[in-house]
């Protein structure tokens, strides 16, 4: 006998979906937003920061990037409250995909510092620049439209790997299909929609971001 | 005596022997026990062995010891049973797909294996009554006064997607109650003891098994979801046996030797339904 498709008993579920998409739209956007301010601070500290700084930010930046994201997420839920320190489920995700994205985002934001050409550098510091004003004012900038696409790529990633917080309970979209599952059995039906709405969610996340950078980067005659 | 024309096939003799033959046959048969009424009780106590199957691969109802040797809450209660009919115990380690058949072809005389009643078991077996706890109920720490569902309002409690706490704790728990469905029965209980939740839905034999690992929260039964509890099965039409069992049974719980093994396997005494 075939297997009988039935999409309809997913629909029951849309309020249960549409809470699931609200709460990764929120998840991903402080992720995103902070994650890259993290980002940004990370990657000055790593390239122009006192050496104490740079050996933190360099420790936390090789163990974020080399363990699992789940891992950072189950340390952060529930192991911190050993050490007396309980966060909600929502602060809980928000925190690590931060944690998450701002180690990656160091590493790729120091790379487009790094592909600055040294004369801008030289070029600040001949108009009585600090340091920190040339960072902020000359070279973070056109560093950031560099690496754009592969910032903008991060923080896709990131926001698909928010589906890694239903683990925690966050009601997320991933939790909402599980959810959904668990009560209807129908698998094939309601991951093929969870997966077409992630999709969605991605290639809607990627315009938006390509949008920013045209905003911010304004396209300069070479 | 080969019938010859003087001696004729039912000679005087031959009648004789084959009589006699007859008689004592018909004696021999009014003398066969009669299968009428089996009696299992009387069979135990003149064979002096009571055969009971029970669990290798449940704890803490039963399992295999260090020492190789059967242990925990049903070997237990076996052991009470045979002592108190006065005869030597045999224990059968059994699965659970084959208890019932070893029941039935009397392998067994009674089955003590976390048995469960339920109609289709009740076609084919008698059962004695409860003498453990198996329920799914909300557990919480000892200083959260919660007695029912409608106490959940504004709490929050912790549950593994798709068990049967799942789906009876998501009908009868109050609107404002927040229900947190985590993936695995491990994800629960981690969220219990960091205290991301206040409350825990799950078997009582998993809250037995937090107290046992010394958890820093010892969950204390709120309230029951769903109760099973165990009862002892045996062979139908076995009045002697049934009764001789339940009164073991109630002299247990009266004297407290059933609620002593309750807190030595379950780490919690019998609750006041049982």
């Amino acid at each position: 006998m075939a297997y009988q498709f039935d999409f309809l008993s997913v629909l029951d579920y849309t309020d249960v979906l549409l809470k699931g998409i609200a709460v990764t739209a929120q998840l991903t956007l402080t992720g995103g937003v902070l994650g890259v301010a993290v980002a940004i601070f990370g990657a000055w500290a790593r390239t122009q920061g006192p050496a104490w700084l740079r050996a933190i930010v360099s420790a936390y930046v090789e163990v974020i990037r080399n363990t699992p994201f789940l891992i950072q997420l189950f340390f952060i839920f529930f192991g911190l409250p050993s050490l007396g320190v309980q966060l909600p489920e929502m602060v809980a995700a928000s925190l690590a995909m931060v944690i998450n994205l701002g180690a990656y985002g160091t590493e790729i934001i120091r790379a487009g510092l790094a592909a600055t050409p040294r004369g801008q550098f030289e070029a600040g510091a001949s108009l009585a620049m600090s340091p920190l004003q040339v960072f902020r004012h000359v070279v973070l900038r056109p560093a950031l439209q560099k690496i754009w696409p592969a910032l903008s790529s991060q923080i896709v990633i990131v926001m698909l790997g928010s589906a890694v917080c239903s683990q925690i309970a966050a009601q997320d979209l991933t939790y909402a299909a599980n959810f959904i599952q668990g009560r209807n059995f129908r698998a094939f039906e309601v991951y093929l929609v969870s997966t077409v709405i992630y999709l969605l969610l991605a290639l809607l996340l990627r315009q938006l971001l390509r949008g920013v950078g045209r905003q911010l980067f304004a396209r300069r005659a070479r | 005596m080969t019938p010859t024309p003087s001696t004729p096939l039912f000679s005087k003799a031959r009648r004789a022997l084959l009589l006699g033959l007859f008689a004592s046959a018909s004696v021999c048969v009014a003398a066969l026990p009669r299968p009428a009424q089996a009696d299992t009780l009387a069979d135990i106590t003149k064979a002096g062995v009571l055969r009971v199957a029970v669990p290798q691969d449940f704890p803490p109802f039963g399992s295999i010891g260090a020492d190789m040797a059967p242990q925990g809450l049903d070997i237990d209660v076996a052991a009470l049973m045979a002592k108190k009919m006065g005869v030597k115990l045999q224990l059968v380690p059994v699965s659970s797909t084959n208890r019932v058949p070893y029941l039935q072809t009397r392998k067994v005389d009674l089955i003590i294996s976390s048995l469960g009643k339920n109609p289709e078991r009740e076609k084919v077996l008698d059962f004695s009554e409860a003498y453990a706890p198996f329920y799914n109920g909300v557990f919480g720490p000892a200083d959260m006064a919660v007695k029912s569902a409608a106490d959940l309002a504004g709490k929050t409690v912790g549950v593994t997607r798709g068990a049967v706490e799942d789906l009876e704790l998501s009908k009868i728990a109050p609107a404002n109650a927040t229900i947190k469905r985590y993936e695995d029965n491990n994800a629960t209980i981690s969220a219990f003891l960091s205290g991301q939740v206040q409350l825990i839905a799950t078997g009582n034999v998993v809250a037995s098994a937090l107290i046992a690992k010394h958890a820093p929260k010892a969950p204390e039964t709120k309230f029951l979801i769903k109760n099973s509890p165990c009862f002892i099965g045996m062979n139908k039409d076995e009045p002697a046996l049934q009764a001789k069992v339940n009164a073991i049974l109630a002299e247990a719980k009266k004297d407290g030797a059933l609620n002593s093994l309750s807190i030595k396997w379950l780490l919690r005494p019998l609750p006041a339904q049982l």
